[in-house]
């Protein structure tokens, strides 16, 4: 008999077996040695490809169970939930629900299965409360409301396995820590509760499997079981007959070959990176569409209503090609996908190749994919990434420490729920992963920040939100307070959102009636708007009419030329590792063969007219242009790391009176640019580009630049509503202006000056150095360049530093020259004035 | 660098205007300066704004009452004005004198020592504060010069007033930018709110609306170190 034969025979009930068997199936290796270490057990992290089968696989333990279990008597009480399965996405549990209806109707289980989220109407909810399902599908915040409830402890008595779907994007992010703090929760309740991760592929499985598991010691670990890629994906980058832009995101270039390979297959996925990139391309293929092939839109800003009717006509089969973002890159499992078609550079191998998984859903088949590079250096990258994706290289990000302000928001939920002791609680949270370094003092000061805000001058006991009784145990002060925690849950910031609704009313502001709501744009990107500016959304060209307490009227400006909205979010850091490929595929002039022939020419004059730097070099480039020195550095870390360096270095530079006027950063390369001649100072030794760049920049010069930031303002604001200090906006809430609230840059201004060591502030700045600034990685960045500098004093531009000079002007540098702008304003003013 | 005259012959960046015809210095710290009175104006302070939002469970800094007056004494030390008329909404609420924490208390005291101090009353703070010197004031004339909280509607000329908060915004290659400002048509003028915890309402609200003549009116907006005037054809929403 062989192992799986066996491993079947023992632990698979004869009623699954029959239903396997029925639909033509054998239950895969996997799902039996899930199911045998489960049931036996254990926590298990399944690491597996798209298509292999893992939901049901997370599932097999649950519903081989709960068909066993007698059934209940009338009369007999109901016996709570027996399996949570949390997803980070909403979708995906509506989807799951009609993917485990399947079998649970085709072997006639009786078996409650229910989704819980933001969604469920609040009579359901109650019902669930008292008649819970068998199976409840949920969400990171609808586990943190229902763990903050009186009754919890009775509600989850009977719970057996939480399953964790996309495990690996759910664990980078705050809402993992929420989540992992939850998980210990319910360990409580329950100690021998049993925990199923499933994963893709990741970088470092060990910090998934101690993720899953009460962290005791940093032995701890949940098993695994690996599954295997099927066949091979095929990846090809498009070898254009277009000439390939030298800077630039749209790939305007290739809308006319991405039509033919749409025309060529049944159904195409195309993904890009940025909301405003799938406006353009879906508006590009529609101008091109000349068969009228069904070619849907489908991203995060886009009205509920209309992504529905998206995912329910790709599951019919019923579209020829979607243009999505990353609302689809998740493991939902809609129609028959089979080309994948990547606009853009990917950013990342391990993303690459979540996409791809996409297509072609049977692991036996190969996934086809087409990389579209978008301008010159995303080929180079399309190729580091096509080359990883076959070498299986990972580069999922590492796992951050626990944030202190979801930690909050936690300890005020524990609040709500029971009075707690401060050191059982303290316990608790240190039996999740990403706090089990949390120490003491700092869960004290948590602790003293949610009761009285934790301020060293303190005047603010008499309001205390949480109080120490006489028995030592933590309890809320007032009701009230429960129901604060309650409307604030979660860890999801948006920026302030509009709903865009039509209006076939033109040129009366926002005096109009009112048609149908598109979607939801951000507030501050309205801002820069007059009433008849065009944008595209939704894919349509709107005419932007004016702006009624929470809502932006827009009518249709079908024809007209249009600026495409620009949105923050949505743009992926390069991720390390492909960096390196990207720097080492430039050093070795043998890897270009595997290049389109303009590309490998470009480098070729590079290598001609300057230099092509060493794989652990950095190349520094000095020129004159027009009345302006330049000087582009190429470290290749990514755009958040380079943002941080030009500020960084600007700063020094005008220290050096180098006075420079600007930067611009792309993924790839810096530029900086000045009227002195940069390269005069470094050649004369007088600025030497070794001090420049010295790792000291990131001590003083880098704190002293934080606190000036709008970055640190933005990502104090996102840590401020997740502690609770101040309120979330809700969705139809309107603008309350002046006395209602209190901005956040303001409270951030008189926090910094008055309590700087504050717990919130530390909270921020540890937010900002991992995400938005990338700093460990600049750190990396110049110990590895030290005594590696290359210089290069040119007499004009080099071909590798067309791309970034494209990018000046169009990309900008927020915040920091406000004042600037103010005095061009009033300059125009005046010339206005003097009719010059 | 060139110096273009402004509409009144002041020197652009000097922030001095001319209301009703009596000179001012629009100070970007947000305080208006009458030289030939040695007057300062400062409006809607809302000190001990931190606190009443942490009566009702939103535990902001305690603060900014420590701020505001920080500000407000490098304006009195740089101006030595012997007037001083806080334009109401000095204190956030009719109790925000008594929450005060001593400290803060003692520091306002020393400020208000050696000169005239006149508390103009606000919506929030209706009443006299608890325990402060200074004079009361409804309302308050000085020449042609009428200082009152809240604007009255239709035209006052002389009228200087607080209650609005104004801000502007202006949009420069696509970036949006927003800043407290004093709202003026030279006739009257409406001063931006001083407090650390004040926020903003834009002029183009309909709370402005029939307060001044647009043609003449600019924003001076506040700088880091002086004012921006922008005229009312520039502003965005």
């Amino acid at each position: 008999m062989s192992r799986d034969a066996f491993a079947a025979s023992t632990v698979l009930p004869e009623s699954f077996a029959r239903w396997f068997a029925s639909r033509g199936w054998a239950p895969r290796a996997h799902q039996l040695d899930l199911l045998a270490r489960a049931s036996g057990g254990a926590s298990v992290l399944l690491i597996a490809p798209t298509g292999a089968g893992k939901t049901l696989a997370g599932f097999l333990p649950s519903l081989t169970d709960l068909a066993s279990r007698p059934q209940r008597k009338p009369g007999e009480r109901y016996r709570g939930i027996h399996t949570l399965y949390i997803s980070p996405l909403k979708a995906l549990a509506v989807d799951i629900e009609r993917n485990l209806g399947r079998p649970v109707a085709e072997m006639e289980l009786d078996i409650a299965v229910e989704t819980r989220t933001g969604d469920t109407p609040a009579h359901k909810r109650q019902r669930q409360k008292l008649v819970p399902p068998d199976i409840l599908l949920t969400t990171p915040e609808q586990l943190a409301l229902l763990i903050a409830s009186k009754d919890a402890e009775r509600f989850f008595a009977g719970l057996k396995y939480v399953v964790l779907d996309e495990l690996h994007s759910l664990v980078t992010s705050k809402r993992g820590h929420l989540l992992a703090l939850g998980l210990a929760r319910l360990r409580r309740f329950v100690p021998e509760l049993r925990t199923i991760g499933l994963s893709a592929t990741v970088a470092e499985p060990d910090a998934l499997r101690r993720w899953l598991v009460p962290q005791s010691s940093p032995e701890a670990m949940a098993d695994v079981i690996t599954v295997e890629g099927g066949a091979k994906p095929v990846i090809t980058i498009l070898d254009s007959e277009e000439r390939v832009p030298w800077a630039g995101h749209s790939a305007r270039y290739a809308i006319g070959e991405i039509y033919e390979a749409i025309k060529a297959h049944r159904t195409t996925l195309l993904f890009v990176n940025t909301r405003s990139q799938a406006e353009f391309l879906f508006q590009e293929l529609w101008r091109v569409n000349e068969d009228t092939l069904p070619i849907a839109l489908h991203h995060g800003s886009l009205d509920v209503a209309q992504r529905r009717r998206v995912e329910n006509a790709m599951e019919a089969n019923a579209l020829r090609a979607v243009v999505a973002t990353s609302t689809l890159d998740l493991g939902i499992d809609w129609g028959d996908v089979d080309l994948v078609v990547h606009v853009g550079a990917p950013k990342g191998a391990s993303r690459l190749a979540q996409r791809i998984g996409r297509s072609n859903h049977r692991m036996d088949e190969p996934s086809r994919a087409i990389l579209v590079p978008a301008n010159r250096f995303e080929v180079l990258e399309c190729r580091a990434a096509l080359e990883a994706n076959y070498l299986g290289a990972q580069d999922t990000p590492p796992l951050q420490q626990g944030a202190l302000d979801v930690l909050a928001q936690h300890v005020m939920g524990m609040a709500c729920a029971e009075p707690f002791d401060e050191a059982e609680l303290l316990d608790e949270v240190r039996s999740a992963a990403p706090y089990a370094e949390l120490d003491a003092e700092t869960f004290a000061r948590v602790v003293e920040f949610v009761a009285t805000g934790g301020y060293a001058l303190r005047s603010y006991e008499r309001y205390a939100r949480i109080r120490k009784t006489k028995d030592g145990l933590w309890r809320v002060s007032h009701p009230r307070f429960a129901q604060q925690y309650r409307l604030n849950v979660g860890t999801i910031i948006e920026s302030p959102m509009l709903n865009v609704r039509m209006t076939r009313q033109r040129g009366k502001g926002g005096n109009v009636s009112g048609g149908p709501v598109l979607g939801k744009v951000e507030e501050y990107f309205l801002e820069t708007l007059s009433p008849g500016d065009t944008f595209l959304f939704a894919g349509k060209m709107l005419r932007f009419e004016g702006i009624r307490e929470n809502e932006c009227f827009v009518s249709n400006a079908a024809g007209q030329d249009a600026r495409v909205p620009v949105y923050a979010g949505g743009k992926f850091p390069l991720s390390t590792y492909l960096a390196a490929e990207v720097r080492s595929m430039l050093a070795d002039s043998e890897r270009w063969r595997k290049l389109p022939e303009q590309v490998a020419d470009w480098l070729a004059i590079q290598a001609e007219k300057s230099v092509l730097p060493k794989a652990g070099d950095l190349l520094v480039e000095t020129f004159p242009r027009g009345n302006r020195h330049y000087m582009v550095a190429y470290p290749f870390e990514g755009r958040l790391a380079h943002q941080t360096l030009g500020m960084l270095l600007t700063r020094r530079l005008e220290r050096a009176g180098a006075h420079p006027l600007g930067f611009v950063a792309t993924d790839y390369a810096l530029a900086i640019w000045a009227h002195p001649d940069m390269g005069a100072l470094f050649r004369s030794g007088e600025l030497p580009l070794s001090a420049l760049f010295d790792e000291d920049m990131l001590g003083d010069d880098l704190d002293a630049w934080l606190a000036e930031s709008w970055l640190l303002k933005r990502t104090f604001r996102a840590c401020a509503v997740i502690a609770g200090l101040i309120e979330k906006r809700h969705p139809g809430q309107e603008k309350t202006g002046r006395q209602v609230t209190v901005s956040a840059d303001l409270i951030y201004d008189v926090l910094r000056t008055h309590d700087p060591d504050h717990i919130l502030l530390r909270a921020t700045r540890a937010d900002a150095a991992a995400g938005l600034l990338d700093v460990s990685r600049l750190a990396d960045m110049l110990s590895r360049i030290r005594g590696r500098i290359m210089h290069k004093d040119l007499e004009r531009i080099s071909p590798l530093a067309v791309p970034v000079m494209l990018e000046i002007g169009k990309e900008r540098v927020k915040g920091e020259a406000d004042e600037m702008l103010l005095s061009e304003v009033e300059e125009d003013l005046i010339h206005e004035a003097m009719g010059d | 660098m060139n110096v273009a005259p402004e509409r009144h012959g002041f020197t652009r960046g000097s922030g001095m205007i001319a209301i009703a015809g009596e000179v001012a210095l629009c100070d970007p710290r947000g305080a208006l300066f009458f030289p030939d009175m040695r007057l300062l104006v400062v409006s809607d302070l809302h000190l001990e704004k931190g606190s009443a939002f942490a009566r009702r469970g939103r535990l902001l800094p305690p603060y900014d009452t420590g701020a505001t007056l920080d500000l407000l004494d490098t304006v009195i030390a740089d101006h030595r004005p012997t007037t001083v008329i806080s334009l109401g909404d000095s204190f956030h609420d009719g109790f925000g004198a008594e929450r005060m924490p001593s400290i803060y208390r003692d520091r306002l005291l020393s400020l208000m020592a050696g000169r005239e101090w006149i508390w103009v009353a606000g919506n929030h703070d209706p009443d006299a504060p608890a325990d402060l010197p200074g004079l009361v004031a409804g309302e308050l004339a000085l020449g042609g010069l009428r200082f009152r909280h809240e604007p009255l509607a239709g035209a006052e000329p002389g009228e200087i007033a607080g209650h609005l908060h104004p801000g502007a915004v202006v949009v420069q290659r696509g970036r949006a930018v927003r800043r407290r400002c004093f709202a003026t048509d030279g006739e009257r003028l409406v001063m931006p709110a001083f407090g650390a915890y004040t926020g903003s309402l834009n002029v183009l609200d309909k709370a402005y609306r029939g307060l001044f003549r647009w043609e003449r009116f600019f924003a001076h907006m506040l700088g880091t170190s002086r004012v921006y005037a922008v005229a009312h054809h520039r502003l965005h929403r």
